[in-house]
C-alpha cells in the first residue's frame, strides 16, 4: 500500500518554496508556475517514493523547473547569468517572504476574485482545477483568472510594504464563500489565517483569527440534514465545536488585551458573545448591542447598523428594534427579514407575513429564500387558522 | 464573485431600438453581428469571466404532466404568449455595475446598417451558495 500524500503538508510549504524561488532571482510568475508544477509532480511522485526532506525536495523541483522554462525562452537568458551568482539551494528563508507573498496576492490592484485566485494558488498550494471547482467556474476561465492576476503584479516589488487590511479582506472573502469542489474555502481560509498570525503580531489578524474559528465552530449546527438553513435561536448548541471555541475566545482575549481595537476584534466579540450562552435566552444582548456601537463607530456601515437593529429588538423589545430600522434605508439587503422578524415578535402577525414574502423574493441564496418563504407560510397557515 | 445569466430573446422581450428582423440585414451585417457576439465571449475568457455560454433553437415546446399514466401535454393555449430565449450566457463577475456593463456592451452588437442593435437583454443574478456566515 502506497501512503497517500500529505496534502496539507504540501501546500504549507507552498509560500515557502515559492518566496525561496523569487529571493535567488526568479520573477513572480514564473516562480509560481514553477512551483505549481512542483507540486503536480509531488502528487504524482511521492506515494511511491516519499522524500527524507519535503521542503528541500520541491524546492529542487521546483528551481529545476524553473531553469527549464527560463532556459526555454530565450529572453530569459540574462537571467541565467543571475541564477549562477545565486548561493547554493537549502538557504534559510526569513518569515518576511512568506508575509511578502501575503501582501502580493491582495495587491490593491487586484480585483477580489483576482486577489482570491492568487492567493489560494500561491500561499495556499492549491491547483488551478481546485480552486475553480470550488468557485463553480471552468477551470479555463480560472487559469485565466490567475493567469491575468500574476500580470498585474508581476511589476510589484517583492520587498514593498503591503496592507494588512488588504490581505485580511481576501482572507475573509475566501472564509465566507462556504464551500462546493473537494475543498472547504473556509477551513482553508482559517489555515492561511492562522499561517498569517504566525508571522505577523497585529491585533486585527488575529481578530479574524478568531472571528473565523468562532463562526466555523457552529458550522455543524447552522444547517439541518436536510441542507435549510437553522436560526440562531434554534441551532442545537451541543453540536457547536468547544475546542475551537475556547481556541477562538482565548486568541480574542488577547488581541482586545493590545487595546487596538479593530473591525474584526469587534465582530468577533459578538461571536464570542453568542457563543458563550448556554441557551439562546441566556444571549448577552446588552453586551452585545454595545459591541455593535463599537463596530457602528469604526465603519460606519449601514448593514451593521442594520444588524444592530436586531441586537436592540433583544436586549430593550422588538419595538425598540422597530424604532431604530425606522432610520436605516429600506433598500438594504435583509432589511425585510429583519422588519418581519421584529414584527413577530411584536405579534404583528400579517405584516410580518408579509414582510418575510417580500424578503423571501429579495434573497440572493437558495436556503435563505426557502427559509425566509417557510417563515412566511408559517405565519400565513396560523392567519388563515 | 457573484455569477449572472444574460438571456437573449427572439421574442418576449420589448423591441430592440434599432429593430429590423434578422433576415433583413445584409450577409456582411449578419457576419459582423456574429463576429461581435464571438469576439465579446472571447475576451470574457481572457478576462477570467467567462462561465459558459450556448445558443437555442428558436423553436421551442411547452410541456406538463397531464396526470398518472398519461403522455405529458405539449404546447397549449397560449404559444403566441411564449417567450423564446435565442441564447444564454453565464458570467462570474466581481459587482452589479460590471455586469451590467458587459449586458450593455453586449447589447451594443452590430445590426442592420451597421449600427447597434440595441437590443434589450435579460440579466439575472443566480442565488448563490449560502455564505459561511450566515446570523
Amino acid at each position: 500500500m502506497t501512503p497517500a500524500v500529505d496534502e496539507a503538508l504540501l501546500r504549507g510549504l507552498t509560500p515557502t518554496v515559492l518566496a525561496i524561488l523569487v529571493r535567488r532571482g526568479a520573477d513572480f510568475a514564473a516562480a509560481e508556475d514553477a512551483v505549481q508544477e512542483a507540486l503536480v509532480e509531488a502528487l504524482r511522485v511521492w506515494p511511491a517514493d516519499p522524500p527524507r526532506d519535503p521542503k528541500g525536495w520541491l524546492v529542487t523541483v521546483a528551481w529545476r523547473k524553473f531553469l527549464d522554462a527560463t532556459r526555454a525562452d530565450a529572453a530569459r537568458r540574462r537571467r541565467e547569468d543571475i541564477v549562477d551568482e545565486e548561493p547554493e539551494p537549502g538557504q534559510a528563508v526569513g518569515v518576511d517572504d512568506t508575509l511578502q507573498l501575503y501582501f502580493l496576492c491582495a495587491h490593491p490592484s487586484l480585483t477580489p476574485s483576482s486577489a482570491v485566485a492568487l492567493t489560494l494558488r500561491a500561499v495556499g498550494g492549491l491547483t488551478t482545477r481546485q480552486i475553480a471547482a470550488a468557485y463553480l467556474v471552468p477551470e479555463a476561465t480560472m487559469a485565466q483568472r490567475v493567469s491575468r492576476a500574476k500580470r498585474t503584479v508581476s511589476g510589484v516589488r517583492f520587498d514593498q510594504p503591503g496592507d494588512v487590511a488588504t490581505v485580511l479582506r481576501v482572507l475573509y472573502l475566501v472564509f465566507n464563500e462556504g464551500y462546493s469542489g473537494d475543498v472547504d474555502l473556509a477551513a482553508e481560509a482559517i489555515r492561511l489565517t492562522r499561517q498569517l498570525a504566525a508571522v505577523i503580531d497585529h491585533p486585527e489578524v488575529a481578530g479574524l483569527l478568531a472571528l473565523m474559528l468562532l463562526h466555523h465552530a457552529r458550522r455543524a449546527s447552522r444547517t439541518a440534514p436536510d441542507g435549510s438553513l437553522v436560526p440562531l435561536a434554534e441551532q442545537d448548541r451541543g453540536r457547536w465545536d468547544t475546542r475551537l471555541i475556547a481556541e477562538g475566545v482565548e486568541i480574542l482575549q488577547a488581541a482586545l488585551a493590545r487595546d487596538r481595537l479593530g473591525e474584526f476584534q469587534a465582530q468577533a466579540a459578538i461571536a464570542a458573545l453568542h457563543a458563550d450562552a448556554p441557551t439562546a435566552e441566556e444571549t448577552d444582548w446588552v453586551q452585545i448591542v454595545e459591541w455593535y456601537d463599537e463596530l457602528v463607530r469604526l465603519t460606519d456601515s449601514p448593514l451593521v447598523r442594520l444588524n444592530r437593529a436586531v441586537a436592540v429588538g433583544e436586549a430593550d423589545g422588538p419595538r425598540a428594534g422597530l424604532a431604530e430600522l425606522a432610520s436605516l434605508d429600506e433598500g438594504l439587503p435583509r432589511y425585510a427579514a429583519v422588519s418581519a422578524y421584529l414584527h413577530e415578535r411584536d405579534g404583528d402577525l400579517a405584516s410580518a407575513a408579509r414582510l418575510y414574502a417580500e424578503a423571501a423574493a429579495k434573497a440572493t441564496n437558495l436556503a435563505e429564500r426557502d427559509h425566509l418563504t417557510r417563515q412566511a407560510a408559517r405565519l400565513n397557515t396560523r392567519l388563515r387558522g | 464573485m457573484a455569477k449572472y445569466l444574460l438571456l437573449k430573446h427572439y421574442r418576449g422581450a420589448p423591441a430592440a431600438v434599432n429593430d429590423v428582423p434578422m433576415d433583413q440585414w445584409t450577409p456582411e451585417e449578419v457576419t459582423a453581428h456574429v463576429q461581435y457576439m464571438r469576439v465579446f465571449a472571447a475576451r470574457l475568457e481572457e478576462t477570467g469571466e467567462f462561465v459558459d455560454g450556448q445558443a437555442l433553437a428558436p423553436e421551442g415546446t411547452w410541456v406538463r404532466y397531464d396526470g398518472e399514466g398519461r403522455p405529458p401535454v405539449t404546447d397549449g393555449p397560449f404559444p403566441e404568449t411564449k417567450d423564446l430565449i435565442a441564447g444564454w450566457m453565464v458570467i462570474d463577475v466581481d459587482s452589479h455595475e460590471r455586469a451590467l456593463e458587459l449586458a450593455g456592451e453586449l447589447s451594443a452588437a452590430p445590426g442592420a446598417g451597421g449600427k447597434p442593435i440595441h437590443e434589450w437583454l435579460e440579466l439575472r443574478p443566480f442565488l448563490a451558495e449560502p455564505p459561511t456566515v450566515t446570523e
